[in-house]
């Protein structure tokens, strides 16, 4: 395999926060040099790619998208959601298990990564349940999963909500090391509720969610992890009361980490408007001080990670009544374009967004992916943070077409994606010399 | 029929929220006029003729249908009524193909029940025609808002300035909401009172005074307007009981004696008997209950006709 030289770049190290110019030499999927300053000339025969001062980093892992393969691929499958991944800068997605079967046995995790192999443009790794079925009952085999290629546990969209069980299940996941993944929702304070509990939703005449929902479960769940020592991750937060409980967690030095997804950093539950369904998601998107509340914590470095929350939806199960529709956006593709509206507005820098998309996760998987040094995976991303667009949907390479961010104006984008060294995704104006 | 003072601008008419004063109060002038056309023996006119008004109940409603049919038919529509029970939708239709169905039989006016807020705005952006808000889940139902609003003008000669309270279950119902925006807009103060399990989240924002206490609620008012307790809330889930509930928010005599000497008693009904209010306040020299009935086919004529400049099919 020849060599790929990707000059002339702005290079963006997210284990250092560092930008400087350089290039990086790959070869045979892997990263085969960094270097700062000038570029040094290309090794005999290697194709290169001029990179016109735009930034280069590690590819993104977005550790929370929904995939309808297997049981549901009329939504989307591996195939279409790596090429959504690919297209939005995203080397590495991990796919929920909410899938027909869950994934909760080593058969489906197996069956699932080679699928991906055979399918898939990008790195997807499975994530399994925390209960068979999601059922919320029986533990899953979490050594035989692990074994089999499973990268972390959730019940996805579920929170579990049996005390005694999570207990079990943290217990048992701390002999592992395996990491417990919790979607953060009390199902009894959600009830039917579809939006956040407020005014707005009052106005509306829908059933709020209250804030409670979520830090009922996280308070409960951080109790746990005191009790058992078990990693947790508190897959999304929505609010300024659960970046508090966060912050308590961390400063007590237990082993808790949280994520948020990229639709509460960038939204509010005003973007609902009048009913638009795109809109309903879980967590709910909640109010702007909300919002603000969890922007600071990104940019603190409080708040790990940065997620998609990638949910594929069809029309028949959004084009209804709010209160009928399903909740879910479509993000994997979005992920950068949005997320790059905090480093305009000048909430996030560059370097801190990436690393909540990079670094972090990574560290969390235990994975060698998501740095920039020799050794590392070509797991690459040429990012373009100016780029000024207003988004399709129909250009969209998602099966499904529920973006929140249709017709939305977003500036920043991925312009080259490489997944082991091969180009998965490039715009017509980076050019390849060979 | 008189024409009103001023043209209606809007094409639906989805709820109060977004109409002005000016709107509001061209309606009930029209409405005015229906009641005297409706209390003649020729009660036919022939603005709408030659026009098609599908009813489309996806909630049983004996009371709001037939004064929409009977509106309908006294300015000359064909009314046709289509209900949940014998349509295809609980063949697993969905509400857009209904309304790409209903479309392409050319109606000029729909007017849509739906048990889920927001369901008649999705309806309204699918179709030709223009579309009447019937009552969508807890969001709004503008036609009673305006009969309400009717009928307390004509009793009370204004309604700038006005005390009124509105009582119970107000988490649940489209009338409060439909009813806080109108009376706001014309100028009337506006109570609440409820136990806080059926009050919505941040109701103080709407601008209204908020009471847990009824009697304390209710000095000074010079309305009181009960709201409906549905059943399956009445047992443990938002109050424990009929009885608790009655004892404590249950209009009675005591209680409608906190009010003003001459307030007025409203319901959208229907009643329930000794849950919401007791009765011999509901049959009372105070009631407004049965007029309110009567105003209802009066506003809905004024709001067909005021919709009729902007109908489709010319």
């Amino acid at each position: 395999m020849t060599a790929l030289l990707l000059a002339n770049a702005r290079l963006l190290d997210p284990a250092t926060g560092r930008e400087s110019p350089g290039a990086v030499l790959v070869r045979d999927g892997r990263i085969a040099d960094v270097a700062q300053g000038a570029a040094p000339g290309a090794p005999e025969g290697a194709r290169t790619i001029d990179c016109d001062g735009l930034v280069l980093a590690p590819g993104l892992i977005d550790l929370r998208a929904f995939v309808g393969e297997p049981g549901a691929e009329h939504r989307e499958t591996l195939a279409s959601a790596s090429a959504a991944a690919a297209a939005g800068g995203v080397t590495t997605l991990v796919c929920m298990p909410d899938t027909n079967p869950v994934i909760d046995g080593p058969a489906i995790v197996d069956f699932v990564l080679r699928r991906a192999r055979d399918t898939a443009c990008v790195n997807v790794l499975p994530a399994a349940a925390v209960t068979k079925g999601l059922a919320g009952r029986e533990m899953t085999e979490f050594g035989l999963l692990q074994e089999a290629g499973a990268v972390a546990f959730t019940d996805g969209l579920k929170a579990v909500r049996n005390a005694q069980v999570m207990r079990r299940a943290l217990t048992y996941a701390r002999d592992f090391g395996a990491l417990i993944m919790q979607h953060v929702e009390e199902p009894d304070l959600v009830g039917e509720g579809v939006m956040n509990e407020g005014e707005f939703a009052s106005r509306l005449g829908l059933i709020g969610i209250p804030r409670e929902a979520e830090t009922v479960m996280l308070e409960r769940d951080i109790r746990l992890v005191r009790l058992t020592g078990a990693r947790y991750h508190a897959a999304m937060i929505s609010c300024a009361d659960s970046v508090e409980i966060i912050a308590r967690a961390k400063n007590d030095g237990l082993p808790v980490t949280c994520g948020v997804s990229v639709n509460n950093l960038v939204l509010n539950e005003g973007d609902i408007g009048h009913y638009r369904t795109f809109c309903r998601l879980s967590p709910p998107l909640r109010h702007e001080s909300d919002r603000q509340a969890v922007v600071k914590a990104l940019a603190d470095g409080l708040i790990d990670v940065v997620v998609s929350d990638h949910n594929p939806q069809d029309v028949e199960t959004k084009r209804l009544p709010f209160a009928e529709a399903a909740d879910g956006a479509l993000g994997i593709e979005t992920l950068l374009g949005a997320a790059m509206r905090l480093v305009h507005t000048g909430d996030v820098g560059l370097p801190r967004l990436i690393a909540a998309m990079t670094a972090a996760p990574a560290r969390l998987l235990g994975r060698e992916a998501g740095q920039l040094r020799a050794g590392a995976p070509a797991d690459l991303v040429l990012i373009d943070p100016d780029l000024p667009y207003l988004l399709d949907k129909r250009r969209l390479k998602s099966r499904s077409k529920n973006s929140p961010f249709d017709e939305a104006r977003l500036q920043g984008a991925a312009v080259l994606t490489l997944v082991g060294g091969e180009i998965v995704h490039r715009a017509p104006e980076i050019a390849v010399a060979a | 029929m008189t024409q009103g003072p001023q043209s209606f601008p809007h094409r639906h008419l989805l709820g109060i929220e977004g109409l002005t004063r000016p709107e509001i109060e061209g309606l009930l002038d029209r409405a005015d006029a229906a009641v005297d056309i409706s209390r003649q023996v020729e009660k036919k006119r022939v603005t709408l003729r030659g026009r098609t008004q599908i009813n489309l109940f996806f909630e049983p409603s004996t009371r709001t249908q037939s004064s929409f049919e009977l509106a309908g038919k006294r300015l000359g529509a064909d009314v046709m009524n289509m209900s949940v029970a014998s349509s295809s939708v609980k063949k697993g239709e969905t509400l857009i193909d209904t309304a790409a169905t209903l479309n392409a039989m050319r109606p000029d006016i729909i007017v849509v029940r739906h048990q889920s807020a927001g369901a008649v705005h999705l309806l309204a952006r699918k179709v030709d025609c223009s579309v009447v808000n019937a009552g969508d889940g807890a969001h709004e139902h503008p036609t009673q808002a305006l009969l309400d609003a009717l009928t307390i003008r004509r009793n009370k000669g204004r309604i700038e300035g006005l005390q009124v309270a509105i009582c119970g279950d107000v988490l649940h119902s489209r009338v409060a909401r439909s009813n806080i925006i109108s009376l706001q807009a014309l100028g009337a103060r506006v109570r609440v009172i409820g136990p806080t399990t059926l009050l919505p989240a941040g109701l103080e924002r709407f601008g209204v005074e908020v009471f847990t206490d009824m009697r304390a609620g209710l000095a000074g008012c010079d309305i009181v307007m009960m709201l409906r307790l549905q059943r399956e809330r009445m047992n443990g889930s938002f109050v424990p009981s009929v009885k608790e509930y009655f004892r404590y928010y249950g209009l009675d005599g005591d209680k409608l004696a906190h009010a003003k000497p001459d307030a007025l008693v409203m319901h959208p009904g229907p009643m329930n008997r000794g849950v919401e209010i007791a009765s011999d306040i509901a049959d009372g020299a105070q009631s407004l209950i049965r007029e309110q009935v009567e105003m209802g086919v009066a506003v809905r004529m004024a709001v067909l006709e005021a919709l009729a400049t902007h109908l489709p099919n010319d």
